[in-house]
């Protein structure tokens, strides 16, 4: 029953040395990934949050320095501020064809998620270990 | 809607490109992909006015209840709700499941409801409507 290795490679990308580099899929993959962890952390985000906006100043500290809310929250900003930089960078990638423009706002992208991830990062962590 | 009738398939063209509910779908999961992005701004100046201190949570959540912050809130919660449930059948379609024409454009009419209630009710649920707390949970302070 056993079949030789069925290859997408031509001849000719086997003869130049070039072609995939091994991580071809990892966005498409990283970006599903990311969704299926979402599916469970943005419902309980929402649900949570019915929880967390009422009561103002006091509620929304009380609800941070709960530690399953703390460590939660943690994962569904960064899981989510990591499927959106996929998502935007394909987005820039489909829509500008200026390679400087283009390159700028990869990077520009790369950039705002992560000061998002430090900012939210460390306001439930003070919250929570304070 | 376009006056096309020809049942022939046609070539993908942006011109001339007859309108229907999959590719409205698709167009909508990407635009509220980047409100999503812009969205979550909220979310992270939220949690960051909360561990700044009240000196910054009361302007924040001040400038929130006006009422273009409320609407921008609520759109918020919409494009979540949308590239949630949206994602669910995108994820369907990449394991190679739903894909047929008409079932196709049933289920992104259907996620397209159920998008809208689920906004509706996270907010009806949350207090977050004014006179309506049904689970009475956010006290007399509303």
């Amino acid at each position: 029953m056993s079949k030789p290795q069925q290859t997408m490679r031509t001849p000719l990308g086997k003869v130049r040395g070039l072609g995939s580099a091994k991580h071809g899929a990892g966005h498409f993959i990283t970006q599903r990934v990311s969704a299926i962890g979402l599916i469970v952390l943005v419902p309980w985000f929402l649900i949570s949050l019915i929880g967390a906006v009422r009561g103002g100043y006091d509620g929304a500290l009380a609800w941070v320095a709960d530690p399953i809310n703390a460590v939660l929250t943690l994962l569904a900003v960064g899981t989510a501020l990591y499927h959106m930089r996929l998502g935007m960078q394909v987005v820039v990638e489909d829509y500008i064809t200026k390679h400087s423009t283009k390159n700028v706002l990869l990077i520009l992208n790369t950039f705002i998620c992560v000061v998002l991830f430090a900012a939210a990062a460390y306001a439930v962590l003070k919250i929570a270990i304070s | 809607m376009s006056s096309w009738t020809d049942k022939r398939p046609m070539s993908p063209h942006m011109q001339v490109w007859k309108w229907h509910l999959t590719m409205a779908s698709s167009i909508l999961h990407r635009m509220t992909g980047v409100g999503n992005y812009i969205g979550i701004f909220i979310v992270a100046a939220w949690l960051f006015a909360t561990a700044a201190g009240p000196d910054y949570y009361e302007p924040l959540a001040g400038v929130v209840g006006t009422i273009w912050g409320q609407l921008i809130l609520f759109g918020f919660t919409l494009s979540i709700c949308y590239h949630l449930i949206n994602g669910v059948r995108h994820l369907f379609m990449d394991a190679g499941l739903a894909l047929n024409p008409k079932f196709a454009s049933f289920l992104s009419g259907l996620v397209l409801v159920f998008a809208v209630v689920l906004a509706v009710a996270v907010w009806l649920l949350s207090g977050l409507v004014p006179g309506v707390d049904p689970l009475h949970m956010t006290g007399a302070a509303q």
